[in-house]
């Protein structure tokens, strides 16, 4: 993965919204290329997209809370996703999150300070016959138990 | 045309109308809730299903437009099943706290709860599901309860494209869905500016005011705000004598919108600090008394006074009061006082507009209609902080910039419509005069200029071109410190589009230049042909609710009601045969002479009605010298104020809300204010008042039983209100001055065909710089003006607590660099001293204040910016220039 952009340096935001400006409905595309090079959208970006375009950053802002692909917190370097798909849940999927949350002092949806880590809870992630599952990263780690949570955060 | 069939009735529409609107056109109501005004149809609420025959579902009727030969049935047992699955959703979610609701008797999902029986939707799911979401209380003035809310989206489309200030967002998805500002900031801290325009249009409780009495049954009243110039219509909500609540409604002048002061603000007039008998001076106290001792002492003091001569006497009227009580005032003055020793602080807004354009046309007011900002195509807006001053003829700017208007402005500060403006020139203060010499300049050379109007229309134009060819862009640009290119798009981007409007105030006129300042823009308007047309004039924006009346009807020194020159002999032989007195022939002394002659001693009496000089003069100081110099001075008001500390009468008078009368707003339009409550203890009307000294000395001619004879007196002497009555502002005509007679609705703008002198007159103005320039010991230059929360000397506003918890105290804007070199760190308290005085504030940064410049409010008495005001006033006007102050400032 490449290395993320400082939310200072305003120029990439800048030069996605000059190359797809003249789209009709470019906003979901500008959202996503900026997500991918900054990790998620602050203020700072979306006001900056708001000015580029000249519109409203209230509509940026509807835009980018109404679809989950998109963050408004930075994410961790090691994105956890728990599956709280149906399957996953009754095979134990709570308990696990209970135990990353207490090992790394995190709620769902929060970035640990340090930024190493995000935990999020996911939708079925399609990998019913696994699970519990977890992924970290692009990484399935699945037929999970408790016990098994503290050595497979240590290898990261 | 297209012909459709609705429930059996035969339509036909223009083609692209919707289903909905075909339906209410031959009265068939389908409900909504999402559906507002124009706006483009979002389909959100589904309450408007229909059934389209041959369409394979039910289609919302707001966003299907209508096709020829469609059959459309709104009520059949499908369409009745679909509409009641809504309801049950929508109620699912809603909080049913009716009985101490906002809502409560006008709700709009209630009507549809209503509906609900039929539709048999009342036990739906019950309330089991509602989340308490928390309640955003953080705005002074209102809540916004999600619980309540149904995600309409119209107060989201009133903030975007009504106030335009796009505060509100719809955020999240299902059913976390809020609506809310951005970042989850909440509204008390976000840059919501408090218009209460989304409570207007919210169709449950969800959004309410903070202070209203829920379950009551109120009688309304129909008035005008008491605040700018706009003149909004107000509609009271009185219980037991007090008024509970004020909404908007369409139509009228604001057209549903209001501002913070005039929607929220009206706590002042049940306030307990209210006059509520006479107070005279005993003893250095002010002790109450009977009305009877109080006018006796008055009309003593008053034949004394005038045995002395006509410069013993004289009177400040208010802009503050209706067109009667102005009347009356003068009338009172002139022949009972028997000097023209009067004046109102317009002296202190728009003497220049009044003195210039009366140079240029013929007549200083606004010469369009605020309604014609509609059909503009470009508007340059200069010294006027239109959002802040006149919050909703600055909301119609931005409307119209919107939808495709081109706007230029021209401040010494970055100012809110800067943002949406095509070209902003930050001029340095008190360049208007080059700022418009050098667009004219622009305009020339690119041969843009309307020739033939010029020709056809003006007087002077040859010297004023000979005068123009001694000008350069690029000079002008560097004294207003702006970039030339600037300047020549800004003039071209005006001269060429069609129809334009200039809109000013006190910018271009609180200067030594002030005059000058208002007749270049009058050139500006001439060379370029945008004026007499309809979207096309100069509109000087009038600051307070009266102050175009209170010239209207003579309150100024020179002028009788209408302008009528009091030095033309024919003129006040007109008015001593009407009147049946004799008037006086000395020259009057102007407000800041009338101030100077209590000083000097000249001035033995002082009448001052509803005004509050000791704030809002020039050079705080100097005036509570002249006051302290112990002659006679009544204040007649409806408080307490820092200029009663000086009376040795006080008289309790009415609020515009205990009164009947008219208010002509800025752009001559005359509305009638109707009585909503009594007023308290023994205070009177102001027009009664006056004319109870006047009895008591025993003139004639002031035996009036009510406003509306005055206004037929008013009609009968003056050309311009000819038309006017009370009767028919009632009955709900529109009239705007001149109106000529009674069938007349007046003018809707002015000079057409031919301006009100006959030609128009190119005047020559030159550059004059400001008496102030910054110094080695004043290196600063201060701004004062108003802000959006207050009003006048906030007498009105400081008794709303919402209004003082956002700007209780006096500040000082300062660029954050300039405050670097003083190492001032923001909310330090500094002090700011000129020539003439000092005073101490907290400061606010601002990087839209050029460096050193400072901006300070003028509101405040305590720490107020009038004490570092003053110096050589307008030539013409006797305007002071509060706008180019040298200061220094100290931490």
């Amino acid at each position: 993965m490449a290395e993320l952009i400082p939310v200072e340096n305003l120029d990439v935001v800048k030069a996605i919204v000059a190359e797809h400006r003249e789209v009709p409905g470019c906003l979901m595309q500008i959202l996503q290329e900026t997500q991918e090079k900054y990790g998620y959208l602050p203020l700072e970006l979306q006001g900056t997209i708001a000015d580029e375009l000249g519109i409203p950053l209230t509509e940026v802002y509807g835009v980018a809370t109404f679809y989950s692909q998109f963050t408004l917190t930075p994410k961790g370097k090691y994105k956890i996703g728990i599956c709280l798909g149906t399957a996953c849940y009754v095979r134990g999927a709570q308990p696990i999150i209970d135990k990353v949350n207490g090992i790394l002092g995190t709620a769902v949806g929060d970035t640990t300070e340090d930024g190493k880590w995000s935990v999020d809870a996911t939708r079925c992630v399609g990998a019913c016959g696994l699970a519990p599952v977890m992924m970290i990263n692009e990484e399935v780690f699945g037929r999970l138990t408790v016990d098994e949570i503290p050595g497979i955060l240590e290898k990261f | 045309m297209i012909n459709l069939t609705i429930d059996g009735q035969k339509v036909s529409v223009e083609s692209g109308t919707t289903i909905l609107k075909a339906a209410r056109s031959i009265g068939i109501d389908i409900p909504t809730l999402c559906n507002f005004k124009d706006f483009t149809p979002e389909g959100s609420c589904r309450m408007c299903l229909v059934e389209v025959v041959g369409a394979r579902r039910l289609e919302t009727s707001c966003s299907t437009p209508a096709a020829e030969g469609m059959v459309v049935n709104t009520n059949t047992p499908e369409v009745r099943e679909a509409r009641r699955f809504v309801l049950k959703m929508l109620m699912s979610d809603h909080t049913f706290d009716c009985m101490t609701c906002y809502k409560y008797g006008c709700c709009e999902f209630v009507e549809f709860n209503a509906n609900c029986i039929e539709y048999d939707a009342v036990k739906a799911f019950g309330t089991e599901r509602v989340m308490a979401k928390p309640i955003d209380d953080s705005n002074p003035f209102y809540t916004y309860d999600p619980n309540k809310c149904v995600l309409c989206n119209r107060c989201i489309k009133v903030c975007e494209h009504l106030q335009c200030n796009h505060i509100l967002a719809q955020c999240d998805r299902g059913y976390e869905t809020n609506i809310n500002p951005v970042f989850e900031t909440p509204r008390g801290k976000s840059e919501c500016v408090s218009c209460g325009n989304c409570i207007a249009v919210c169709p449950t409780g969800a959004l309410a005011p903070k202070q209203f009495k829920p379950f009551a049954y109120a009688k309304t009243v129909q008035t005008v705000c008491p605040y700018c110039g706009v003149g909004c219509t107000l509609n009271l909500k009185v219980i037991d004598n007090k008024i509970t609540d004020v909404y908007s409604t369409e139509g009228n002048v604001n057209d549903n919108l209001l501002c913070v002061k005039g929607r929220f603000a009206y706590d002042f007039v049940s306030s307990p600090d209210r006059l509520t008998t006479p107070l005279i001076r005993k003893n250095g106290v002010l002790e109450e008394a009977s009305w009877e001792e109080a006018l006796t002492l008055v009309a003593e003091k008053l034949k004394e006074a005038k045995a002395e001569g006509p410069q013993a006497v004289a009177g400040l009227s208010s802009a503050r009061c209706t067109n009667e009580d102005n009347y009356v005032f003068q009338k009172f003055i002139r022949t009972v006082g028997e000097t023209n020793n009067v004046d109102h602080c317009a002296r202190l807004c728009h003497a220049s507009t009044v003195a210039g354009l009366a140079k240029s046309f013929g007549s200083g007011a606004m010469t369009n209609s605020i309604d014609e900002i509609d059909i503009m195509d470009v508007m340059f807006v200069t010294g006027s902080n239109t959002t802040e001053t006149h919050p909703v003829i600055g909301a119609k700017i931005k409307q119209r910039q919107q939808k495709g208007a081109a706007l230029i402005v021209a401040e010494p500060r970055r100012i809110e419509l800067a943002k949406y403006a095509d070209v902003f020139l930050q001029i340095k203060p008190g360049t208007n005069v080059p700022l418009l010499n050098g667009m004219m300049r622009a305009i020339l050379d690119a041969g843009v200029e309307a020739i033939d109007f010029c020709k056809e229309r003006t007087e002077g134009y040859e010297e004023f071109r000979e005068f123009m060819d001694t000008i350069t862009v690029e000079g002008c640009a560097e004294i207003c410190g702006v970039d030339p290119e600037d300047m020549r798009k800004a003039a071209l981007l005006y001269a060429t589009k069609d129809k334009g409007g200039i809109f000013y105030s006190m910018g271009v006129t609180q200067h030594n230049s002030g005059t000058d300042g208002v007749m270049s823009v009058g050139n500006l308007a001439m060379l370029t042909g945008k004026i007499g047309r309809e979207g096309c004039g100069v509109n000087p924006l009038r600051g307070q609710n009266n102050v175009q009346g209170a010239c209207d009807m003579g309150a100024l020194p020179g002028d009788l009601p209408g302008y009528q020159k009091i030095a033309v002999p024919e003129v006040a032989e007109k008015f001593e045969k009407a009147w049946g007195l004799k008037l006086p022939t000395n020259t009057g002394k102007t407000l800041t002479e009338i101030i100077n002659g209590v000083g000097d001693g000249t001035v033995k009496f002082l009448y001052v009605m509803g005004e509050n000089p000791v704030v809002s003069d020039p050079d705080t100081n100097h005036v509570k010298h002249a006051l302290e110099k112990g002659n006679f001075v009544v204040v007649q008001d409806i408080f307490l104020t820092e200029t009663t500390e000086y009376a040795d009468v006080v008289l309790p008078a009415f609020v515009y809300a205990e009164k009947d009368g008219t208010f002509t707003n800025t752009e001559r339009r005359i509305q009638l204010l109707r009585k909503a409550v009594e007023a308290p203890g023994e205070a009177k009307n102001d027009w009664e008042i006056i004319s109870l000294i006047a009895q008591k000395l025993g003139s004639k001619g002031f035996d009036f039983t009510n406003a509306e004879e005055i206004m037929e007196e008013i009609a009968s002497v003056t050309p311009s209100y000819t038309g006017v009555s009370h009767e028919r502002l009632r009955n709900g005509d529109r009239i705007q001055w001149p109106c000529l007679s009674k069938d007349s609705e007046g003018a809707r703008f002015l000079h057409k065909g031919l301006f009100t002198r006959g030609k128009g007159w190119f005047a020559i103005a030159d550059y004059i710089p400001p008496q102030d320039q910054a110094d080695e010991d004043y290196p600063l230059i201060l701004m004062t003006g108003r802000i959006l929360e207050h009003y006048h000397t906030r007498t009105m506003t400081m008794r709303t607590p919402g209004i003082q918890e956002i700007a209780g105290e006096p500040f000082v804007e300062i660029n954050p660099e300039t405050a670097k070199g003083y190492d001032i760190n923001e909310g330090d308290f500094i002090t700011v001293t000129s020539p003439r005085g000092s005073v101490s504030a907290k400061t606010r940064f601002n990087p839209g204040v050029m460096e050193a410049n400072l901006f300070m409010p003028f509101h405040y008495g305590n720490n107020g910016a009038n004490h570092l005001t003053g110096g050589e006033l307008d030539p013409v006007a006797k305007i002071p220039p509060f706008k180019v102050v040298k200061v220094n400032i100290s931490k």
